[in-house]
């Protein structure tokens, strides 16, 4: 594809400003942001990506990988700013989901050791834990806080802070890893995924692309596993003291 | 209130801020040993909050509480936890069973709560014994409360908080948890504290009574004192309760 063809492409930008401008949804100068912010954003990736494969340099590997996690750690902070520390437990989650799929990927030899296959995984990697990061905190703030009562009444009988928060813990857990079950049960019925379908289009066989769709799609299953547990075992002793009190102020956003 | 008998907790220029509003005030005093001391006092004197300290739910600003002498600091959480038990107002169960409410104190241990062991507690707070399977869902508030008590006896307490366990219930379920709270007073000398706004059932019931009003202790004594107190603050609160 080139430019010329892609230009053609904004047609699918103008359908929604005119509907938009039509019906006074007030959507057009969002839209507009969006499609000039991915054109630059995707863009530069696309030059870098070329750079760093071109370079075949592990310290620029390294370097995309620590971007990304800072990247993921940014976003995905705002919604557990209540419990203590979130950016350390955000960037160690991270950096342990990369290390364990990356060191399987690689160690077992399912892939081979380049950017072209280093760098675009760990990108799922990551933004797949951000996204699972951002549903645990959300649910996981709200149990707390919804459930204070339970957990007094544990703590109140002798029960550990483990034991207080344990059901809020598995809740949380489950709630934001259940989507990614759920959504794997049904994929190749109702869509294709987007990698899959863009490995077809560039040309690739479709049976290669299954393959490897379904190494990401493992990954994915594991990375979201992973990334509740880990945050919800560093996450919960913060709202605790060492008196076993159950801290409320650590809870407040 | 007589200096020779033993405190089973005492409390030395407790103060307590939470959300920057000070709740109390320098409170000292003593809950003496095997006796029901009642806690009354206008909502908002920080009754419930004193609770939460000696059990060790919430830290003190400043000041100190010992149980049976020693420090609260003293004690593992846990421990504080086991020997002073607290039943309060809104009896706030774990989905499921009866059975499963009772046995939490000895599960939260890895232990298991005997059959036996369920249907005597049930007994004693007069709950029938076919309800041991029932949901908590279909139990009535003051099959709650009673069974909230229950479960903080399964634990053994050496003390014993109630806060205002009868406050919503119907005549007849209150003299029946009066009448429960006496007999496991008298039956294992449990020390009771018992927050109530019922100024009979303070005087009727309890050895003793403290009033507090923003978050400080105006009158102790015998709990008579409240038939004809010496504090203006505390006749007045007294004057409108009756009212």
């Amino acid at each position: 594809m080139n430019y010329l063809t892609l230009s053609l492409a904004l047609i699918f930008v103008i359908i929604p400003l005119l509907l938009s401008k039509v019906l006074r949804l007030e959507l057009e100068k969002d839209t507009i942001i969006a499609a000039i912010r991915s054109i630059i954003q995707l863009l530069a990736v696309g030059y870098l990506l070329q750079y760093v494969f071109d370079a075949e340099n592990m310290l620029y590997i390294l370097l995309m990988i620590v971007l990304m996690i800072a990247a993921a750690t940014q976003n995905a902070r705002r919604k557990g700013r209540s419990i203590q520390g979130i950016t350390w437990k955000l960037i160690l989650t991270f950096v342990v989901v990369e290390v364990l799929t990356q060191g399987i990927l690689l160690g077992l030899s399912i892939t081979p050791p380049t950017p072209q296959y280093i760098i675009p995984i760990s990108g799922m990697i990551i933004g797949n834990s951000m996204v699972l990061s951002i549903l645990f905190l959300n649910r996981f703030t709200a149990e707390v806080e919804d459930h204070e009562d339970e957990t007094e009444l544990i703590l109140s009988l002798g029960g550990t802070p483990k034991q207080a928060i344990h059901r809020q813990l598995i809740t949380s857990i489950k709630a934001s890893t259940i989507p990614t079950i759920e959504s794997q049960k049904t994929i190749g019925l109702v869509q294709l995924p987007g990698m899959m379908s863009g490995q077809i289009i560039a040309g690739a066989d479709p049976v290669q692309a299954v393959q490897f769709q379904l190494l990401i799609l493992f990954l994915i299953l594991t990375t979201a596993v992973v990334t509740s547990i880990l945050l919800g075992y560093m996450s919960y002793p913060t709202l605790f003291n060492e008196r076993m009190q159950l801290v409320k102020s650590r809870m407040r956003e | 209130m007589p200096v020779t008998e033993t405190e089973a907790v005492r409390l030395e220029n407790v103060s307590y801020s939470a959300d920057g509003q000070q709740i109390l005030k320098q409170v000292t005093g003593s809950f003496p040993e095997g006796r029901i001391t009642t806690l009354v006092g206008p909502s908002g004197a920080g009754k419930t909050s004193l609770f939460r300290l000696i059990n060790g739910l919430r830290a003190t600003t400043s000041g100190n509480i010992y149980v049976q002498e020693k420090p609260i600091e003293v004690y593992n959480p846990v421990e504080l936890r086991r020997k002073v038990g607290v039943a309060l107002q809104s009896a706030t169960m774990i989905n499921g069973s009866v059975f499963e409410n009772l046995s939490l104190p000895l599960k939260l241990q890895g232990k298991e709560l005997a059959q036996d062991e369920a249907l005597d507690l049930l007994d004693l707070v007069g709950l029938k014994r076919d309800s041991i399977q029932q949901n908590i869902k279909d139990l009535s508030g003051g099959q709650r409360q009673k069974l909230s008590i229950a479960r903080t006896l399964v634990n053994r307490p050496d003390v014993l908080l109630l806060d205002e366990i009868t406050a919503s219930l119907d005549r007849v379920s209150q003299q029946d948890i009066e009448e429960l709270i006496i007999r496991i007073n008298q039956n294992y000398g449990t020390t009771i504290v018992w927050i109530t706004h019922n100024l009979q059932q303070a005087i009727s019931l309890g050895d003793y009574t403290w009033v507090m009003i923003e978050g400080e202790v105006v009158e102790t004594g015998d709990s008579s004192l409240l038939n004809n107190p010496s504090n203006e603050q505390v006749k007045r609160f007294v004057k409108g309760e009756n009212a």
